[in-house]
């Protein structure tokens, strides 16, 4: 067992120790490069790696992706659009794609507008820290855990037995007699399941918010307090557009990671009882039901959704180099 | 940048090339060829039982299943005597996510030497990608010591592959002795028996006869399914069964509706369901593993599940005919089939045929195995006929081998696990759950089930 471990550990000091071996020996060779060959051995050296895994990791995958996406389940008859056919004409993906679509509208909007008047709040508060670390607190729990905490929320026994679901008790405290089952009342388990994502990442928007508030400069709050804007006008015509590219950039965070939404899911309905969302989806069709031409233009679908969001943030950031 | 002195470059060159040595000597894998001696070593004493699989000294053969501690501990120390005395090393690997590495492994030519399946449909899908190996003549041998439906499960397409090995019963009927005996009541041995006493339980207006529970995370639904399997078996029989599994009998045809009606009286019924959980969809939100803890609590009166349910139940809990629980064979619905059994099991396939590969899947197809492995823990049974009945210690092992190896039982194996994975661990799964969760018909259920199969 132990001599097994070493030669685990061995294998893997060696291949560390390799890979560093290499890297020095390649810096050595570009730092003795000498005139119009070294900037473009640096250039090479420099980008090349992070090309290279780019390639591997991401663009082959995403080509073989597409690919597998032509062909049927097992990849060995050519399909054409038959698979994003399928998607689009089955009724349960019908439900996953408009779940998704709800996911990518409701859970960011309210993510970020929590955040906001959080930030607003809490700044105004005496011990902010304290309050912010509580909020902050869930960012730290998985999404798997996340997901176990609100299970024992939302689950359902019998109004005449004891009950183990605190959402149903306090229904039973506040006199409403038959709460219903709360994960299976469709659509009302959608927006369940999104009070989760809330929960996990308001604490991120609050306090990128609340940074972003703080560096507004106090010169531009103050001309505005002397030109007699107070409150909502204040808030609506200064600190809004003054943090108008930090919302951007949170909004656009929380709705790429709801689009990549699955542990949640996984974790609190498999998936059932309407609430599948589109990479839950993709990875029973590759996993569960070995499936690769229908996973594969699941991810395709779930892959062009991403881009116009992707394309957007980086959009924002030139514009706003552009402007330094 | 700063750049180093002369001396210091020279320095990070020799570390490099030194880096690079130890690279390279660290790529030879380890395990290998040792076992190629001439002379096969006698072995004596406690070791002569092992005589025929000597020889192969200094191997190691990879396995891997989905079996986790404490019962892959058991298994191990199943083979310790063999490892022992033979000197083949068994490299176990176990995983809860067995089912979706096994071919990420197997067509990434990363495959272990064994591996334990619990699906046959999964072993057909192994052996599609041509990487299986077929069993050695030992093997095959062996195989007469089991039920020729046994090895039925371990073939694709009529060619023996992949030995059985542990095999679990699902037609048990969870109850509790104590209440049963309170209340006057008997166990019942018919399908209109059974019927009537769970009409008789809920007119009694104390507890509802039955609870149930088809929550199991991602798999949730394949509870219902054995319902339903259960059913079709004890109603119509093997035959429709089997074609049932390949789809020449369709989820749409009249005798698998009927079957499906049968549990829509039967576990859909509001009089009789769900006790101590809530009303008939409440079992769509209740998991497997909780179904049963009512009957100890007296709020509700039996479960169907099998008989590995049976480390479900909490510490202190004493299963026995005289216990706080225990469990009774399912009746045929329809009395002249002859004992159906519905059951699962594990199935031996290997991605290798070097010799101590062989040595080690012809050990494991032994009924000595098999008793070496029933005397470590309690909670596994094997359909072996070899296994003397007497060795098993645990009273549900010992009902579950009475049925598993009773030569005139008719034996099917669990159908969702044979039917193609997209129906079997997909479609049945969603559709069953809709059924229970949504009180969907029956007749959607099977037309949905039917549409999604893979043309």
């Amino acid at each position: 067992m132990w001599a097994d471990t070493s030669v685990k550990f061995g294998n893997m000091f060696g291949a560390v120790a390799g890979f560093l071996g290499v890297l020095l020996l390649l810096f050595y060779l570009a730092g003795a490069a000498r005139g119009r060959l070294s900037r473009r051995l640096a250039i090479l050296l420099l980008l090349g790696p992070a090309i290279l895994l780019l390639l591997v990791g991401i663009v082959i995958p995403a080509i073989r992706t597409i690919y597998l996406s032509l062909f049927n389940e097992d990849s060995t008859k050519f399909l054409g659009a038959g698979n994003y056919t399928w998607a689009f004409g089955n009724s349960d993906i019908h439900q996953v794609l408009l779940n998704t679509l709800l996911w990518i509208v409701v859970a960011p909007l309210l993510t970020t507008g929590l955040g906001l008047v959080l930030a607003l709040l809490v700044d105004r508060l005496r011990g902010q820290a304290i309050y912010k670390s509580l909020i902050f607190m869930p960012m730290a729990i998985s999404f798997v855990g996340a997901s176990i905490i609100w299970k024992f929320v939302y689950a359902y026994r019998d109004p005449s037995q004891p009950q183990i679901g605190l959402l149903s008790q306090i229904c039973l405290w506040l006199g409403w007699h038959h709460p219903p089952n709360w994960i299976l009342s469709h659509p009302l388990n959608n927006f369940l399941l999104m009070i989760i994502m809330i929960w996990v990442q308001t604490g991120f928007a609050m306090v990128v918010l609340s940074a972003a508030i703080k560096a507004i400069p106090e010169d531009i709050t103050e001309a505005a307090v002397l030109d007699g804007a107070q409150g909502w006008r204040l808030f609506r015509n200064v600190t809004i557009p003054m943090i108008r590219s930090t919302i951007i950039v949170v909004l656009t965070t929380v709705m790429i990671t709801t689009l990549k939404l699955f542990d949640i899911i996984r974790t609190m309905t498999g998936g059932n009882f309407g609430t599948q969302v589109l990479a839950n989806e993709m990875y029973n069709q590759a996993f569960t039901e070995f499936n690769n031409g229908r996973a594969g233009a699941l991810a395709v679908l779930l892959f062009l959704a991403v881009v116009p969001l992707v394309a957007y943030n980086v959009a924002m950031l030139r514009k706003e180099r552009g402007i330094r | 940048m700063h750049r180093p002195t002369l001396s210091g470059r020279r320095a990070v060159a020799v570390g490099a090339a030194a880096a690079l040595t130890l690279l390279a000597g660290c790529s030879n894998s380890s395990g290998g060829n040792g076992g190629t001696a001439s002379a096969t070593p006698t072995l004596t004493g406690d070791c002569a039982p092992f005589q025929a699989y000597a020889g192969h000294s200094g191997t190691t053969v990879t396995m891997f299943a989905s079996i986790l501690s404490p019962e892959s501990d058991a298994l191990e120390r199943s083979w310790a005597k063999f490892s022992s005395c033979t000197g083949i090393k068994i490299s176990y690997v176990g995983s809860n996510d067995f089912e979706s590495q096994l071919p990420v492994r197997v067509t990434g030519g990363n495959a272990p030497d064994l591996a334990i399946i619990p699906q046959p449909g999964l072993l057909a899908q192994m052996v599609k990608t041509g990487k299986v190996v077929k069993p050695p003549a030992q093997t095959v041998a062996n195989e007469s010591k089991w039920a020729p439906i046994w090895k039925s499960y371990g073939s694709v397409d009529g060619t023996f592959y992949a030995a059985p090995m542990s095999a679990n019963m699902k037609s048990l009927v969870w109850y509790s002795p104590k209440a049963f005996a309170a209340a006057g009541y008997q166990v019942p041995t018919t399908w209109a028996d059974l019927m009537a006493l769970s009409d008789k339980i809920a007119k009694s207006g104390k507890n509802k006869p039955w609870c149930g529970g088809i929550g199991s995370g991602t798999a949730t639904g394949w509870p219902a399914t054995d319902w339903v399997e259960e059913v079709v078996l004890g109603k119509y029989g093997g035959d429709v069964y089997d074609q049932w599994i390949s789809h020449q009998v369709k989820f749409s045809d009249p005798q698998i509706i009927d079957s499906m009606n049968v549990v829509q009286n039967w576990m859909h019924n509001p009089a009789w369901v769900n006790g101590g959980f809530g009303d008939v969809s409440s079992i769509a939100s209740t998991t497997f593993q909780d179904a049963g803890t009512p009957i100890l609590t007296g709020k509700c009166s039996m479960l169907q599940q099998a008989s590995f349910y049976e480390a479900q139940w909490p510490k202190g809990t004493t299963v026995g005919p005289n216990g706080d629980i225990w469990a009774f064979k399912l009746p045929a619905v329809n009395p002249s089939i002859p004992t159906p059994v519905e059951g699962g099991g594990e199935f031996v396939a290997a991605f290798s045929s070097r010799p101590e590969v062989q040595a080690v899947q012809n050990y494991l197809s032994t009924s000595e195995w098999a008793t070496s492995r029933i005397k470590q823990a309690p909670g596994w049974v094997s359909a072996n006929q070899g296994v003397d009945p007497s060795i098993y210690t645990d009273p549900i092992d010992q009902l579950s081998a009475k049925y598993l190896t009773d030569p005139s039982a008719t034996f099917r194996f669990d159908a969702s696990d044979l039917m193609v994975a997209a129906i079997g661990s997909g479609q049945e799964w969603k559709s069953f759950t809709a059924w229970f969760a949504q009180n969907q018909s029956v007749q959607k259920t099977a037309a949905d089930i039917d549409a999604a199969w893979p043309q």
